[in-house]
């Protein structure tokens, strides 16, 4: 079907990106070898930077009190919880700034004012009101991600093509049909990259908030660590993280595809 | 019999540093199944005064007259056409939107699509088809609603020129088939003579009526062939000398 000069290309294609995949792979492996050997043969201080054999090990242990899991679900559920509310309220606001032009820019200066405020400085008063509890979490979280998906969302939404609106209004369209008809299928690419950075916002606040208060969770668990100088818990705790944080991405890019079908 | 009156149009803009009166005095009457070509120089107010007769903007005074039962067509510059549609979709759209998504209607749509060379392109999307077939579809699109007057915006102006001569000879033999009328803005002279029956030329802003040119080709047939008539040099240069182009 195809010419051999097509085939040669594929072929050099595809073992491009084999090569691509396996250097990544490898790096990792080196990263790993290394830094076990460098603990072995005593070039670094394995209390400060803990040894994979030992994050192993601790791992293993925290799977035998029963409680790995649990720290792992206590954050994922935070992070789900308020994933699904920042991006779903997200958007909702930014639909109604979208149609009402007045709210949109009587809100306008406040957003500037909140999305520029370190959101970390609120902790405090979110504890005092809502409890040192998960609640507290989530809405820390909340806070970190919801503003900028509104700004952004919002924006995609009035970037739409005015020729593409008028033409919608030219047969009669009413708001409902230009939003679901138009505004809505065309920022599909927006929406799913606001997804993507929304997730990683969200663990920022998650493990900011169970910094702050938890009684659990892998944020919990970093910072138990650093109290009592377990270093190994902490480089644990970091890497149930980025495995956590990536895999979440992953589960999106392949909503997106399935989507895409 | 006049399907449209159009009484002494007058438009100004507000905007915040000033007024601007875009069209001065506009009047128009439109004739079943006349195509109507208007021509001026760019920022003129042409966009605005077709955007008032469609109802998408309100005229500050003036006249318009027009059957309630009519429904018009209005089709503007490039085709924006939605890329997350297949082509087929694409021409529902109208009919979706006004709720009206008969047996018949879809049939009509289906016929269209088959007359006019989109049959094997239904479920294509509009990122595989050329230039030209999106322009076709485009037009389909607003058929699909069977208007009866079609507003076009400068429809081909994105189009590369060989592309443009061929759709312009597709679009009017279509509108020319389904018996349309039609009021067509263009800045490009020559496709307003192979096109039109009668070319309304504007001053530049704020716009009146300089002229208005019946035309009256031997041999009328497709844009294409009217292009070689003999009396297009003349509209041409008398046209070209009203719109007095300075560069
Ligand atoms: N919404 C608007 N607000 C203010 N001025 C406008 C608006 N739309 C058009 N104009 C002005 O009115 C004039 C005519 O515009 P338009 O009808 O688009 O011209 P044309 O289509 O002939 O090129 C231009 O000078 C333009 O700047
Ligand atoms: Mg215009």
């Amino acid at each position: 079907m195809y010419s051999n000069e097509h085939k040669k290309y594929l072929k050099k294609i595809k073992i491009n990106n084999f090569l691509i995949r396996f250097t990544q792979i490898l790096i990792i492996f080196l990263i790993i070898f290394l830094w076990q050997y460098a603990a072995n043969h005593n070039l670094i201080n394995t209390f400060i930077s803990s040894s994979p054999k030992e994050i192993v090990k601790t791992i293993i242990n925290l799977y035998k009190d029963g409680t790995l899991f649990h720290h792992i679900w206590i954050t994922f559920y935070e992070v789900i919880i308020s994933f699904l509310i920042a991006t779903l309220g997200g958007i909702l606001i930014a639909t109604l700034l979208w149609r009402f032009k007045f709210l949109s820019k009587v809100i306008d200066p406040y957003l500037t004012i909140l999305n520029s405020l370190p959101k970390v400085s609120l902790g405090p008063i979110i504890i005092i009101i809502a409890g040192a509890s998960a609640k507290s979490i989530i809405i820390m979280a909340l806070f970190i991600s919801i503003i900028i998906t509104i700004i952004n969302v919002k924006q995609a939404f009035n970037n739409v093509d005015e020729n593409k609106i008028r033409l919608l209004k030219s047969f009669k369209s009413k708001p409902h049909q230009i939003f679901f008809k138009l505004i809505l299928p065309s920022n599909y690419n927006n929406l799913i990259n606001v997804c993507k950075v929304n997730i990683g916002l969200i663990f920022i606040g998650v493990i900011m908030g169970e910094f702050l208060v938890s009684k659990a969770g892998v944020g919990y668990l970093i910072m138990y660590g650093s109290q009592v100088f377990n270093l190994n818990l902490v480089m644990t705790g970091i890497i149930l993280l980025s495995v956590m944080a990536t895999l979440l991405y992953y589960l999106i890019v392949f909503i997106e595809k399935r989507l895409q079908k | 019999m006049d399907i449209l009156k159009v009484k002494n149009l007058r438009k100004t803009y507000h905007t915040k540093k000033n007024e601007i009166l875009a069209v001065e005095d506009f009047s128009l009457n439109l004739k079943q199944g006349e195509f109507v070509a208007i021509v001026g120089p760019s920022g003129c107010g042409k966009s605005t005064i077709l955007s008032i007769l469609c109802g998408l903007d309100k005229a500050s005074s003036g006249k318009i007259e027009i059957d309630k039962n009519l429904k018009f067509g209005y089709m503007l510059q490039g085709d924006n056409l939605f890329d997350w549609r297949n082509i087929y979709k694409n021409c529902l759209l109208g009919l979706e939107l006004e709720n009206n998504l008969t047996k018949e209607n879809i049939n009509y749509v289906n016929k269209l699509l088959d007359t006019y060379g989109l049959k094997e392109f239904k479920k294509a999307y509009p990122n595989n088809l050329s230039g030209g077939m999106r322009q076709r579809v485009s037009l389909i699109r607003t058929l699909a609603t069977k208007p009866d007057i079609l507003f076009l915006d400068e429809p081909f102006s994105a189009l590369d020129y060989q592309t443009r001569l061929a759709v312009s000879d597709d679009v009017y033999q279509i509108i020319k088939k389904e018996k349309k009328s039609a009021i067509m803005i263009t800045h490009d002279i020559s496709e307003a003579i192979s096109m039109a029956d009668r070319i309304i030329v504007l001053t530049k802003r704020p716009s009146k009526i300089k002229n208005i040119y019946e035309i009256k080709l031997t041999n009328r047939s497709t844009p294409i062939q009217n292009r070689k008539a003999k009396e297009f040099a003349y509209y041409y240069d008398k046209i070209w000398k009203d719109i007095d182009y300075h560069v």
